[in-house]
């Protein structure tokens, strides 16, 4: 039973592993290399570490989401929608006032 | 020619790597100093959490030498992106959502991030843990309420004062018993609250330190103006 959860999470996280390279939405890049981090203190708490577990939720899970995340909106890169033929495409647009800083 | 250089490059790399890795007793390493600490440190230390019991007593100078990592990091992001004209447009506040969660799990976090400092010498956790998660509890309302902020001057008394705490306690270690860091008082009974000497008192300054460090961190780069495109 612990196998199988245990796999299940292993190809969880690979899959996400990928996406955070092949997905072209930048906001869900960063939410998969959450997801990864996740997955990995799941698989920490299995092997009965929960010190290392609870640091690695906390600061890779969270942490370090918070902070691509600013950084993405810093840049001007926070966009929700598919880039494709969408008005809010990742091209060097000059940026809305009022949506940059939103 | 070149293919078969590569080939026979990539297969020789392969060749190496394999014998290193049947020669190798890989995960087998003798566990001398492991296991020592495992054996003595419930009596010596007095901690329920060994891994609490290596951070703070054994490897206490690690600890600071990573406090320091996480001084010189916060500080460059404040000297890089603290900059900020006082006629600076702020942003909006959140939405209705944004706000109601930020508020529901403001106490939530704060009792959890200070539960996890002042157990951390019984139960998984300990200073580090319960600080970043401290940190995220201030966060969220200034996510949910950009315009409000953190005072950064009362950030900056509590960071210097636990900094300050962690150094003197392992000073008055070194006066007193001649190591720094070295655990003090009576290790108590394994399982109390009040036990294990002086870890609670370096956790506690640990966690305030770490909390304190990343909140304002994490409000500073929220709070940067962003730069012209």
């Amino acid at each position: 039973m612990l196998e199988w959860i245990a796999s299940l999470i292993v190809i969880t996280v690979l899959t996400s592993a990928v996406a955070v390279l092949t997905v072209q939405n930048m906001v869900g890049a960063v939410a998969a290399a959450s997801v990864v981090s996740l997955g990995v203190s799941v698989v920490f708490v299995l092997m009965h570490a929960p010190d290392v577990a609870m640091t690695e939720a906390a600061v890779g899970a969270g942490l370090s989401g918070v902070v691509m995340a600013l950084g993405l909106r810093k840049l001007g890169l926070w966009r929700l929608e598919d880039d494709k033929g969408s008005a809010h495409a990742l091209e060097p647009t000059p940026r809305p006032e009022t949506d940059a800083d939103a | 020619m070149r293919r078969f250089a590569a080939l026979l490059f990539a297969g020789g790399l392969g060749f190496v790597l394999l014998v290193i890795v049947t020669q190798l007793n890989l995960g087998q390493t003798p566990m001398i100093v492991g296991q020592e600490m495992l054996n003595v440190a419930g009596a010596q230390v007095g901690a329920a959490n060994i891994v609490t019991s290596v951070l703070l007593a054994y490897r206490g100078f690690d600890t600071l030498g990573e406090l320091s990592v996480l001084f010189a990091a916060a500080t460059v992001i404040g000297l890089v992106l603290g900059h900020r004209r006082s006629n600076a447009a702020v942003d909006p506040d959140g939405g209705f959502v944004l706000q109601a969660g930020a508020d529901l799990l403001f106490p939530l976090l704060l009792v959890v991030g200070c539960n996890i400092i002042l157990y951390g010498h019984l139960t998984p956790g300990g200073g580090f843990q319960g600080g970043v998660i401290l940190a995220a509890a201030f966060f969220v309302g200034v996510l949910g309420r950009p315009s409000t902020g953190l005072d950064h001057s009362v950030i900056e008394v509590i960071e210097g004062f636990a900094g300050s705490a962690f150094i003197a306690v392992g000073l008055w270690a070194l006066f007193a018993e001649g190591e720094f860091l070295m655990p003090m008082l009576d290790p108590g009974t394994v399982g109390d609250l009040i036990s294990a000497g002086t870890l609670p008192l370096l956790s506690l300054a640990l966690g305030l330190k770490v909390g304190s460090e990343l909140a304002g961190l994490m409000t500073s780069l929220a709070n940067t103006e962003a730069g012209d495109p």
